[in-house]
């Protein structure tokens, strides 16, 4: 730990990368404190993998400057490359090979001499559960296994700054807890983790603090709550029984709650923000009141709930367009890669 | 075929539940190592090249099979026609088509690597402090294995059907030692197409493109006199040519140095040009 610096583990200024027409960084700035979970939040397409390439050495930024630890990417990649490791998106661990001869040889090029490599993988596969999968190929592991075989494989030298690029996407519940789970261990014994993620929860599970990213640009960068206030901390999605009360039930929940009551596509249902900036009251209590005047409206309600804002939400809010990507531009992207 | 589907339903025998202290075990940072020397880190991935010949042994097939079928198919074909017989045939043509087989086989390199970058793996790599080059030729040290592989092969069926050459045990080796030094320099072409190209089918496309004519149009099958001017004009230029000439002049025991001297120079050009482009690429993607 003496290697450590105490300065910011990344600090990035105007980051731009273009793929062809597609500008994947539009201006990117960043700052990740050391010793933290940071979140970069954001939909398909909106330049998190790029960022974290760019951050990771694996792509030259067209304009702007990153460092990690005080290294420039560009000029001081070597130096850059000693302190991180990257989980990649897809699992960045060879398919063809086991798991134990995939960790030897990972230790073997981080410097181990072949028995301590040996020992290190087989105390990994240990820690990961992966000891009876040892000596099978990856590509005959489940996704779960794949995830964890390829976060052993990034701790192999205990990194400074650890980049996980999505790493749950696609994951089942249960692997997706056995994730987290280890991303928490691994910050709590002093590496840094900048993780990327389509999933508001997951953010708000592991991260400290989170940079929404879109169209290549931060555009809200707090910790959770703040984030989540800004948009309101919570959302009421209410179905009534009988279609013809909705436009009565919208006014009494905009009398209840203050805001403006969204009538979805569905004519039984209607959606609201609650514990925005502007009430004092907790969410709950809010929902609660406005439960209570519709029952004394004589307003039937068959389904009630009340939950945190999803991604699609904190978008809309942020940026007035919805977190879902135009196909086109993911096209795009992939044509440029 | 491809198992890449990320099927999560665990089929995990036992669930597994992260223990925090069996994580702080592994997790306790270690002294800094130091960093592996070139050599080392391309011997490493030589053996990462040998596992996967170890896994995926279907993959010899290109050395084995299609080396047997190309001599046996040309030195009947044209045995008759172009000398004597197929035997007399093949005391001239067993060295060329050595050439052709293993020079064929070096577009592989970039059609693994092409296939390679596709996958997550290449990312994390890359993303290793070790010697730079150290991957790519890791990979060609797992590629010249095949080449003398599929050059042992060839001389084993051309010592069947009759080929005697006058150079004995060291003449031969020492023929397959220059064919591998070329292969493994040529190589360095296809890593730069490999990494240039999107796909597999193109890295194939423009693979086939450069190696029909460099294999063909060379005194591979018959000797160049009895071509038209300015097709001697290329043959003569071509470094197939200058590499089978070499190679047949050992094998048959007189040693051609003039041929040898341009083989080695038009190895070290590749390796100086299409290395350079590989590892300038190779750093920039």
């Amino acid at each position: 730990m003496s290697t450590r610096t105490t300065g910011p583990a990344v600090e990035a200024e105007g980051l731009r990368k273009a793929f062809g027409s597609t500008r994947a960084l539009d201006g990117l700035d960043l700052r990740v404190p050391a010793g933290t979970v940071y979140g970069l939040l954001g939909p398909n397409g909106a330049g998190k993998t790029t960022a974290v390439k760019v951050l990771a050495t694996l792509l030259r930024p067209d304009g702007g400057r990153a460092r990690v630890f005080g290294h420039d990417v560009v000029t001081e990649a070597d130096a850059v490359r000693s302190r991180v490791s990257l989980t990649g998106q897809y699992a960045s661990v060879d398919e063809d090979l086991t798991g134990m001869e995939n960790l030897v040889l990972l230790g073997r090029l981080l410097g181990l001499r072949k028995p301590a490599a040996r020992e290190r993988a087989e105390s990994l596969l240990a820690a990961f559960g992966l000891t009876d999968a040892a000596g099978r190929q990856v590509k005959k592991y489940s996704g779960g296994m794949r995830r964890r075989l390829d976060i052993a494989a990034s701790i192999l030298n205990t990194p400074d700054l650890l980049f996980l690029d999505e790493p749950t996407t696609g994951l089942d519940p249960r692997s997706r807890n056995q994730v987290w789970e280890i991303v928490r261990a691994v910050v709590a014994h002093g590496t840094t983790v900048l993780l990327t993620t389509q999933y508001l929860d997951e953010a708000d599970q592991l991260a400290g603090r989170i940079a929404v990213v879109d169209h290549g640009r931060v555009i809200a960068e707090g910790t959770p709550g703040e984030l989540k206030s800004s948009v309101g901390s919570g959302t009421v999605h209410l179905r009534l029984r009988d279609a013809g009360q909705r436009p009565e039930a919208e006014k009494v929940l905009h009398a209840a709650l203050g805001v403006p009551v969204q009538l979805e596509p569905d004519p039984v249902a209607l959606t609201a923000r609650v514990g925005g900036e502007g009430s004092d009251l907790a969410a709950s209590e809010q929902a609660a009141r406005a439960l209570a005047d519709l029952a004394r409206a004589g307003i039937v309600v068959d389904d009630f709930s009340l939950g945190q804002p999803s991604l699609d939400e904190v978008f809309l809010a942020l940026t007035d367009h919805p977190a879902t990507p135009t196909d086109e531009r993911d096209e795009q992207l992939e044509a440029a890669r | 075929m491809s198992d890449t589907a990320t099927t999560t339903t665990g089929r995990a025998p036992s669930v597994y539940v992260p223990s925090t202290e069996a994580l702080a075990t592994v997790l306790a940072p270690g002294e800094r190592l130091p960093r592996p020397s070139a050599l080392s880190a391309s011997l490493t991935f030589g053996w990462r090249a040998l596992l996967k010949i170890k896994h995926v042994p279907e993959q010899l097939f290109d050395v084995t099979a299609f080396p047997i079928i190309m001599v046996l198919m040309f030195t009947y074909l044209f045995g008759g026609a172009l000398a004597d017989s197929p035997r007399a045939y093949l005391q001239f043509f067993l060295p060329g088509i050595m050439v052709t087989s293993v020079v064929m086989i070096t577009m592989y390199t970039g059609l693994g690597l092409n296939n390679d970058i596709e996958k997550g793996v290449f990312d994390r790599i890359r993303t290793l402090p070790v010697w730079r080059p150290a991957a790519l030729v890791g990979m060609i040290f797992g590629d010249v294995l095949r080449y003398v592989i599929a050059a042992v092969v060839i001389l084993g069926v051309g010592l069947v059907l009759g080929f005697r050459p006058d150079g004995g045990l060291l003449g031969v080796l020492a023929g397959i030692g220059l064919l591998v030094v070329f292969s493994f320099a040529f190589s360095w072409v296809w890593t730069f197409f490999g990494l240039v190209l999107r796909s597999e089918k193109s890295v194939m496309g423009v693979s086939m493109m450069v190696l029909f004519p460099l294999t063909f149009l060379s005194n591979v099958f018959v000797e160049p006199a009895t071509m038209p001017g300015w097709l001697q004009a290329f043959v003569k230029v071509n470094p197939i040519t200058h590499l089978v000439a070499a190679v047949r002049g050992v094998m048959a025991g007189s040693p051609d140095a003039t041929n040898t001297m341009w083989l080695v120079l038009w190895s070290a050009g590749f390796v100086a040009v299409f290395g350079t482009l590989t590892m300038h690429r190779y750093n920039r993607r």
